[in-house]
Formats: C-alpha cells, structure tokens, sequence
C-alpha cells in the first residue's frame, strides 16, 4: 500500500483509556514501592510503566512478596516510525519498550510491567536472576531488537546467524535490501 | 480390543474438575537454562557433541549440543534459530486482514490456535465482541486442531522411542480430523480460517455427522493407543521416570502446557482464564503427579479426550445466528452483495487491499494452545498495520526445560525428552 492510499483511509477515534489512579492491588504496591511509576489500564489489564533501572528490582518484588509465579514473556517494541504514539500521561517516550508479562497463579492474575529504553543506550538489567525462564526470551529481544540485558548469562544471538550484522527487527533495518547470506559466505557488507 | 476407554484405566488418571490442585513441589536443584557460553573448560573426560539439526527425532530443525560423559549427559544447550524466517517482522508488513496468513504458519500442528489469539488480540483493540456462533465454531475448531495436534505427537512420540507402529496408527487418526478441519475451512493446515471479527465461512450442510464419525473414530484409536502402550512393559521401560521435571522448575521456566500439568500442577487457561465458551462447556483439567516422559503421554492422551467431550457438546449446542460480527469497518460485505452493489464490491476491495484501521493500543492475550500459553502481544499505533505483532511461543519456553530434565539422562533418553517436550520449530524460530 502506498502512503497516499494509507492516509485515504477513513479515520478511527483513537480514545487510549488513560487512568491514573490503579485500580489493581499489585500495580498500586509497585506505584508505592518505586517513585516514578505510572499506572495504566490497557483494554482492562493492568499495566506499569516503570524506570528501566529498577526493572530487575520491580520483578523481584513481584517474584518474592506478590506470589508472581511465572515470568511469562519478555519482549520489545521499537517505536521509531509510530504514526501516532499511544503512551499514558507521566511517561517520557523512548524509542524503545521493553514488555514483560506476569503471571500468578495462585492469585490468578496477571501484570504486565513496561520500561522505556533510550535508543543511544539500549541496556536494561536482566530478569534471569529472579526468573530463570527469561532466558531465551532476553537473547531473543537482545538479537531481534538490540537491547542489551546486564546481568544476563550468556547474551547472545539466537535465532540469526551469529556472523549476522544489525538488529532485523528495528524499524529501521532493512532486511529486503539484504540478499540472502548463509553462514559462511562473504558477507556482502 | 475395546472401543471404550474403560472406567479402570479412567480412575488411573487424577482428575480436576472444579478446584485445582495447585501445590508448588519444591526442586533442591538448581535451574540453569543454557549457563554461561560453553564450552568454555577442560572437558577432561567428557565430549560434546552435536545432535541434529538434521536429526529425525529433533522435530524438524533442533540442534542440541551435550555434553557427554561416555553416555550420560552431563549438560546441554538448545541451539535454535534454522526456521528463523523473521515471521514477526512479516507481520509489521502485513494488514490486521493478512495477519492471520501469517501467524497460522507458526504452531502448523495446531494452526487455528495462532489465528484465534491473533484475532482476539485484534478484537481486543477494536473493542469487538463476535457473536456466539463464532465463538462456539471457534471453540469447536481450536478442540478439533487439539486432537491433531495431540494426535501428532503420539505418532511422532512412539516412533522416537520406537513404537513405530503408533506412528501409522497415530497419523491415520490425524488424517480423519484433518479431514473435517478440511470441510469446515477447505483447507487442511494453515487454515487462515478464524479472522478478526469472527470466521471466513460458516458451517457447511451436515457438519454434525462429520464431527459425530470423527470423535467415535478417534476415541476408538485413543483406547487402542492406551491398550497398546500404557501398560507395555518396553514402553514403561522407556518413559517411566525419564525426563523427571518438577513443579517449581516449570515456574521459574516459564514451562507450561502439559508439561507444567504432568509436574502435578493443574493449570489450564481454559479452566483458570476461561475465553470464548470455555466456562460453559463441562471438561476436565488433567494432570499427574510425577512430571515424567510417562505421564506427559498420558496427559495428552487423555487430553484428546477432554477435547472430543467439548467437541460433542459444541455438536450439540451449537448457537444459531451469524458466524461473523456484523460491523462493516471489518466484516466483508456478503458475495452476492458485490454482485449487485457497486458499493459493496468498493468496500469489499478495500478492505481487501487496505484492510481497516485499529485505534492505538497495546494488549497481550494468551490462550491455551495445545502446548501450553500461546499469547500474542500486539502494538497498534492507529494506522492499518501492527507496529508490533509478538508472538508467545509455548514450544520457544517449553525447550528450555530441556536442560534441567536432561541432566544425567542416558543419550537415549534425550530423545525421549525431547519427543515429551513435543517442540514445533517453526512455532519456536517464528
């Protein structure tokens, strides 16, 4: 589609439900915990937006006083090229999110936790010490996006080639303009 | 050879029906997914080697590196990555219409899971509700690609540890399932089926009977599996306290699905989380106590079970009504309409070519796929792409358990872990 045919579309109102006071009993012990943190409910589920240094922090508390038994995604968002930037009044953007999804099962619900990551210094600490199963999905984030994770055993690329150069999914890789390359061959770059 | 599974081997199996046992089992070893980079000392006695990627019994393209002393492993490390077609940064390309094309190709043994949670999570953004027809068809077809995929892995599961019978048995029953999904959705994987908004079709003349013959055919195969398997010595031989998992290790591994149900640890998000009708229907959470290769195939083939009951009284309750919301920002107008309406068949090329817009938002939904928490979070910035479609992988976490079941197993017994583990790799490299 080209750009003329994506602002042709019809518009859609845009009505991001903003509130800032947590209405959820975890989200409002970590907005007491850590200053600086601000809630938001996303479509019903409870979300925090938290300071990217006391991110390993935030998932222990979580881990050893809020029975959050399993750490059950970690990802990222590059948003460098959003049309229209959808982020809860209190938080400073960045062009990078790091999104990591709770769970407890004894209590039955769930969290997600968000930190914003600067683009000049992609680094967040790992949650590997209080979750082991973040594993893979920090050397994923890491490879995909670029995000380094301090404190994370053995941060290395896992689904792309280890010779391979940049981050594919940041908005601003261009995979189609790489010819293909197997390990081995000279790489065109 | 009895068609019934009988009530014996009925009580053999533990049973949830309305209060989970949720015990955390404690674990006095500790949990290391892959370690520091290795090999990084003296091996001394011990040798690595290299198994698959192009090994049979790796399910497609799964390398693991061991460390072995003479035959027992001492540790070993899951080398992903050979499917890796960046199926993630496809979806950024593609519309909310085109998504599902593309995220059904990731679980290919349980298609129709990826593109119910893709389409939840793009309802969930549209703030959608689809009507109960769509939901109980959606819960009819997800149970019936459970059974599939269930099937699957007993075929695949008995022919890595050598039952290379169940292979045949376990895959002629595949195919009669298959079979239906092919005259619900004309299409025998990656069905692209479940869209945003509801499903592509509805339900064709004489469904029920297909339906009806398929769950007698594989019932019957699931008591022949369980007489030819569960109490076979060889079998228990080789499945019997392999691959020894515990409830605490899945935890803290972010393990779930029957994995985390074999550790005696019942949770399903069907039951715990209920979505389209699941609190509505009558079925069971199965789960076991020992956390062992055994029990992993017991709980799947008793899960087939669960899911044939659901299937019948989706057969018999099934909603009347429409299979699709009625909202023309995403519905395509009906095919005759295009015919007659200049209109229409605009809107129809719209939707088509350009998809429709979703507000700005983000939200993860998870739902139970037949491996265990399938979630997918997605990133909406208001145009009429994703800016992010992430998809949750069970099989991407479940391979870290790998690891911690292997640890001082035989070389043989690896390929009974990983057959327990039942990993798609196209789910896990995306």
């Amino acid at each position: 589609m080209s750009d003329d045919a994506r602002e042709n579309l019809p518009e859609v109102d845009a009505a991001p439900d903003l509130d800032p006071k947590p209405d959820d009993e975890v989200a409002a012990a970590v907005l007491e915990r850590f200053a600086g943190s601000v809630f938001h409910s996303s479509h019903g589920q409870p979300v925090v937006y938290v300071g990217r240094e006391v991110l390993a922090e935030v998932a222990a508390m979580l881990h050893d006083e809020q029975q959050f038994t399993m750490l059950v995604d970690v990802t990222a968002v590059d948003h460098l090229l959003d049309g229209e930037r959808h982020c809860p009044a209190g938080v400073v953007p960045e062009r990078f999110e790091v999104v990591a999804n709770f769970l407890s099962h004894p209590r039955n619900r769930r969290l997600r936790v968000v930190c914003e990551v600067p683009a000049d210094d992609p680094e967040v600490p790992s949650l590997t010490g209080t979750y082991p199963g973040a594993d893979f999905a920090e050397r994923e984030v890491y490879d995909l996006l670029g995000i380094r994770f301090r404190g994370h055993p053995d941060l290395t690329r896992i689904l792309m080639p280890d010779d391979w150069v940049g981050h594919p999914l940041r908005k601003d890789a261009a995979p189609s303009r790489v010819p293909v390359t197997f390990k081995g061959d000279p790489s065109p770059r | 050879m009895s068609t019934q599974i009988d009530d014996e081997s009925e009580d053999r199996l533990e049973r949830q029906t309305t209060e989970g046992a949720q015990e955390i089992h404690g674990s006095s070893r500790e949990v290391v997914v892959t370690g520091g980079p290795w090999p990084d000392d003296e091996l001394g006695d011990t040798m690595i080697i290299n198994m698959g990627p192009q090994h049979p019994s790796t399910h497609g393209v799964l390398r693991l590196m061991m460390e072995l002393d003479s035959e027992e492993v001492v540790r070993v490390k899951p080398v992903i990555g050979y499917l890796h077609t960046g199926m993630e940064k496809t979806g950024e390309e593609l519309t909310y219409v085109q998504g599902g094309t593309n995220v059904t190709r990731m679980d290919y043994a349980s298609p129709l899971s990826n593109e119910l949670v893709f389409s939840l999570a793009v309802e969930r953004l549209l703030d959608l509700e689809v009507p109960p027809r769509a939901q109980w068809m959606r819960m009819l077809l997800v149970e019936l690609s459970r059974m599939g995929s269930h099937l699957l892995f007993q075929a695949t599961n008995g022919m890595d540890l050598g039952a290379v019978s169940m292979m045949l048995y376990g895959w002629r029953e595949r195919e009669e399932v298959l079979r239906v999904v092919e005259a619900i959705t004309g299409l025998r994987m990656n069905n692209n089926f479940i869209r945003p908004g509801g499903l592509a079709a509805d339900l064709p003349d004489g469904w029920q009977d297909a339906v009806l013959d398929v769950c007698e055919v594989v019932e019957r195969g699931v008591a022949e599996y369980d007489a030819l398997l569960s109490e076979n010595p060889i079998w228990l031989e080789r499945t019997v306290g392999v691959g020894v998992t515990t409830t605490q290790e899945c935890l803290d591994l972010s393990i779930t699905g029957p994995i985390l149900r074999s550790t005696g640890f019942a949770w399903d998000l069907r039951k715990a989380q209920p979505y389209l009708a699941y609190d509505q229907v009558d079925f069971d959470v199965i789960y076991t106590e020992n956390g062992d290769v055994f029990d992993r195939y017991r709980i799947r083939l008793y899960e087939i079970l669960e899911s044939i009951r659901i299937v019948r009284q989706c057969v018999e309750r099934m909603p009347d009504g429409d299979y699709r919301v009625q909202d023309k920002k995403v519905t395509p107008p009906p095919r005759a309409r295009i015919d007659e309406s200049m209109e229409a068949l605009i809107h129809h090329f719209k939707l088509f070519t350009e998809g429709f817009r979703v507000p700005a938002g983000e939200t993860y939904v998870a739902i139970e796929s037949p491996r265990g928490e399938i979630g997918c979070y997605l990133v909406s910035d208001g145009s009429g792409r994703p800016v992010r479609v992430h998809v949750r992988g069970p099989s991407f976490y479940n391979l870290q358990s790998m690891s911690p079941m292997m640890q001082g197993a035989l070389v043989a017994d690896a390929v009974a872990v990983i057959s327990s583990v039942d990993p798609i790799m196209g789910e896990v490299d995306r």
